[in-house]
């Protein structure tokens, strides 16, 4: 049977069909949705972490018990799970282990651009990455194969247009696997006497595995009778497909570390030319070049974003993909993205921006607060790293400066990696002070449960982490929790905790307004009392909008979530049908 | 031939559901179907596009410049965004909707006059209030569903056919509500 399946849902169906066991991951766009799709599989023992370092280590955990597990990020969560990752690989957990890692080239959704090819070679991970859905789902399956046969953790690297297009997949069966009873094997404690065989080990695997590549089917060479060649791997394959067509030969890489040499050589060898395309570092590209093959790589192609198959085309042929085109318009205002109508995040902006506080950002929705009018924040880092980076900007300035500065972090993204921040400012002796958004979800990517929302990933009631309790038992005394559509008792009590030498943390509470179970009544409008000050404006919200002064509120886009009311002076803006 | 259709609007319209509307009607007549999607962070409000590409053997997921067949379009600002997407002769599908992006309503920029005279000057245009019969289906949301019927007065699949893919993708809830959408889009003539 073949279903139209998302490539991250096809990854989920492969580790499925796999006999996977355990799926622990932290949601992150691109790869939020092969976790998602795990609740589809009853058996399948699925959950959403407090992070990917926690994640990964379920996945090992599970492996070292003789289970497959699978654990999933975006690239910048395998930075997060870096640690226990790169001793997985010395550990060769016996249950199949797979980490599946997708790049955001383009940024669609991300603060960097990295290239986890990298990690690959750095931890000794043999690393596949598939160019379609199909592709998705047979390589999972395979990599749990391989990660058994090698004694080695895999990963699976994905990116955006893989991630999240749809292609035929073809299902099958699943394995129907028991885990074996676990028995202790004291030579995978990790401490020097041991490492040190496991190294050995570890490049032996290596070896093995350069064998292997040269001779696995996942890596194809397609001839076309051609005196140029192209060398490239995951969506890269499908836009040079899509540009080339039988113009050129190919050399598709479905495993890109280790790679294999022999094959390449092979490969070049009686070509005039060949090009090597790959979307960010030139990756195969300097494998090529250290192996003494003159290709053709970054020069032709960006180390910037994402390719397409218009781009090849001029590049290779010298021509574009489309003869004649439609004539585009030009000089079109932009549409970046936005706060929803009746985001809770809204309030905050606002005030803070009314303030003129600096502000020290995180990951999440409410990092659209950077975006005009809010235009309230200063810089962000990655997840979790508004609250370090603020306490060490008091620290370079002086502690008047706490004074100055928030810290503005998401609920999920505070138990992620925010509340180790908060402990060094307490342990410290800090004075900063530091918002939790708290809009009970997991917003930005797609409304996952986290620890503070007391469900699981399969909506199972569980334990809810009490923020406040949590920040107290760290050792904060001043703690507050606040309405963001409260706009005056939220500036209010933001100078007081500003002015207090000490930690002090506003947790500033109302559900996403995009979550079931939200609902505003009702419509709002303007009357003839408004005196056209514009204060409603510097809300940002898509559904106010001002023709020639007068201001309107769309009833199609307002939610009624009444934000505007309560920030505009003269009491112009009324729920329809009220007056 | 590759088969190619955009699909443009405001996140938070629909493009997705629509998209995956049209994957299972292609599905349906045994071709072979890839859709491109947007998730995350470019859903909130901004630009959002997807591609839905079909034929004998589909490669990138991707819709280029000069390629598609169709533009469907469910704002008018994110229609001329991907005029140039149309191939010369390709036909545009646009709901007459405007929605101010952000830097418009700041005051940034303004929301450019006469969008639809210059789409018509340089292709193919068929301009669809589509807010006003979602509106008459039931509900403002189902302008993705009017404006699917529109292009399904343009290709060659039978209603059935749709209809079908309409069944099996929309939840059930909403299903009469699509169906009257779906049904107000195909019998509009703007020609």
């Amino acid at each position: 049977m073949k279903e139209l399946l998302l490539g991250n849902a096809a990854v989920a169906r492969g580790a499925y069909e796999a006999g996977v066991r355990v799926v622990s991951s932290y949601p992150g766009t691109p790869s939020t949705e092969i976790t998602e799709n795990m609740v589809r599989y009853a058996d399948v023992d699925v959950e959403w972490a407090p992070n990917e370092k926690v994640a990964a280590e379920v996945a090992i955990g599970a492996s070292l018990a003789n289970a497959r597990a699978m654990s999933c990020m975006k690239h910048v969560g395998l930075n997060v799970m870096a640690d226990p990752v790169f001793t997985a690989s010395y550990l060769a957990p016996p249950g199949g282990l797979v980490f599946c890692v997708a790049d955001d080239p383009g940024m669609h959704s991300s603060q960097n651009e990295q290239d986890s090819r990298h990690y690959a070679r750095a931890s000794k991970i043999l690393m596949l990455e598939p160019s379609d859905a199909a592709e998705c789902k047979a390589f999972t399956k395979e990599a749990f194969s391989l990660s058994e046969t090698f004694h080695t953790p895999v990963f699976v690297r994905l990116s955006t247009r893989v991630s999240h297009s749809q292609a035929l997949v073809s299902l099958e069966e699943p394995e129907v696997r028991q885990p074996a009873p676990y028995v202790k094997d004291a030579t995978r404690v990790a401490v020097p006497v041991n490492s040190r065989k496991m190294h050995i080990a570890v490049e032996k695997r290596l070896e093995d595995l350069r064998a292997f590549a040269e001779d696995c089917a996942l890596n194809r060479v397609e001839r076309h009778g051609s005196r140029i060649g192209v060398i490239t791997s995951g969506i890269s394959y499908m836009y040079a497909r899509e540009a080339l067509g039988d113009a050129v030969d190919y050399l598709k890489l479905g495993m890109v570390y280790p790679l294999p040499s022999r094959l390449i050589q092979d490969f070049a060898k009686g070509l005039d030319k060949v090009y090597v395309i790959e979307e960010l570092d030139p990756y195969l590209e300097e494998h090529c070049r250290t192996l003494g093959i003159p290709v053709i790589g970054k020069e032709a192609f960006s180390l910037i974003g994402e390719y397409n198959a218009d781009m090849i085309a001029q590049a290779v042929l010298g021509k574009p993909l489309a003869k004649e085109k439609t004539e585009p318009m030009e000089a079109l205002p932009v549409r970046p993205p936005v706060m929803c109508a009746g985001c809770p995040h809204r309030g905050v902006f606002y005030v803070l921006h009314k303030m003129g506080l600096h502000v020290a950002g995180d990951i999440g929705c409410y990092t659209l607060g950077a975006n005009a009018p809010l235009n309230s924040m200063d810089f962000n880092v990655c997840m979790g790293a508004s609250i370090g980076t603020a306490f060490g900007m008091v620290k370079a300035q002086g502690r008047a400066f706490g004074q100055k500065v928030v810290s503005v972090i998401g609920d999920s993204t505070f138990i992620h990696s925010g509340i180790t921040g908060l402990i060094d400012i307490v342990y410290n002796r800090g004075n900063n002070t530091v918002l939790i958004l708290d809009n009970s979800t997991t917003g930005m990517t797609g409304h996952q449960d986290n620890p503070t929302t007391g469900k699981t990933i399969r909506g199972v009631p569980t334990k809810q982490v009490d923020l406040e309790l949590l920040c107290r038992a760290i050792g904060v005394d001043r703690i507050s929790i606040v309405d963001p559509f409260q706009v005056k008792e939220l500036e209010k009590t933001l100078r007081e905790e500003l002015q207090a030498d000490e930690p002090s943390v506003i947790i500033v509470q109302r559900p996403c307004a995009l979550l079931k179970g939200v609902r505003y009544e009702g419509r709002y409008q303007v009357t003839d009392d408004c005196r056209r000050c514009g204060q409603c404006m510097k809300l940002g919200c898509p559904a106010i909008t001002r023709k020639d002064g007068i201001v309107s509120i769309s009833p199609i886009q307002c939610i009624g979530c009444g934000l505007c009311a309560n920030v505009c002076p003269f009491g112009a803006i009324v729920k329809e049908g009220s007056r | 031939m590759t088969g190619n259709i955009m699909i443009v609007g405001v996140g938070g319209q629909g493009t997705l559901l629509t998209s995956r509307i049209l994957g299972t009607l292609l599905l349906s007549q045994g071709l072979d179907v890839k859709l491109s999607e947007v998730h995350g962070m470019s859903q909130r409000g901004g630009s959002v596009i997807t591609y839905v590409r079909y034929g004998e053997k589909v490669y990138s997921p991707i819709i280029e410049a000069g390629q598609a067949d169709y533009v469907l379009a469910f704002e008018q600002l994110e229609a001329a965004r991907a005029v140039g997407y149309l191939r010369k002769d390709g036909c545009l599908l646009v709901n007459t909707q405007k929605l101010e992006p952000m830097p418009v309503i700041t005051g940034a920029m303004a929301y450019p006059e006469g969008l639809l005279a210059s789409m018509q000057k340089r292709c193919r245009t068929l301009c669809v209030d589509a807010l006003s019969l979602a509106e008459q289906a039931g509900s403002a949301k189902c302008v993705n569903v009017v404006m699917l019927g529109v292009l399904a007065r343009q290709m060659k699949f039978s209603v059935d056919a749709w209809t079908q893919a309409i069944r099996t993708t929309v939840p059930e809830k909403f299903l009469a509500m699509n169906e009257k959408a779906f049904a107000l889009g195909l019998q509009y003539s703007a020609e």
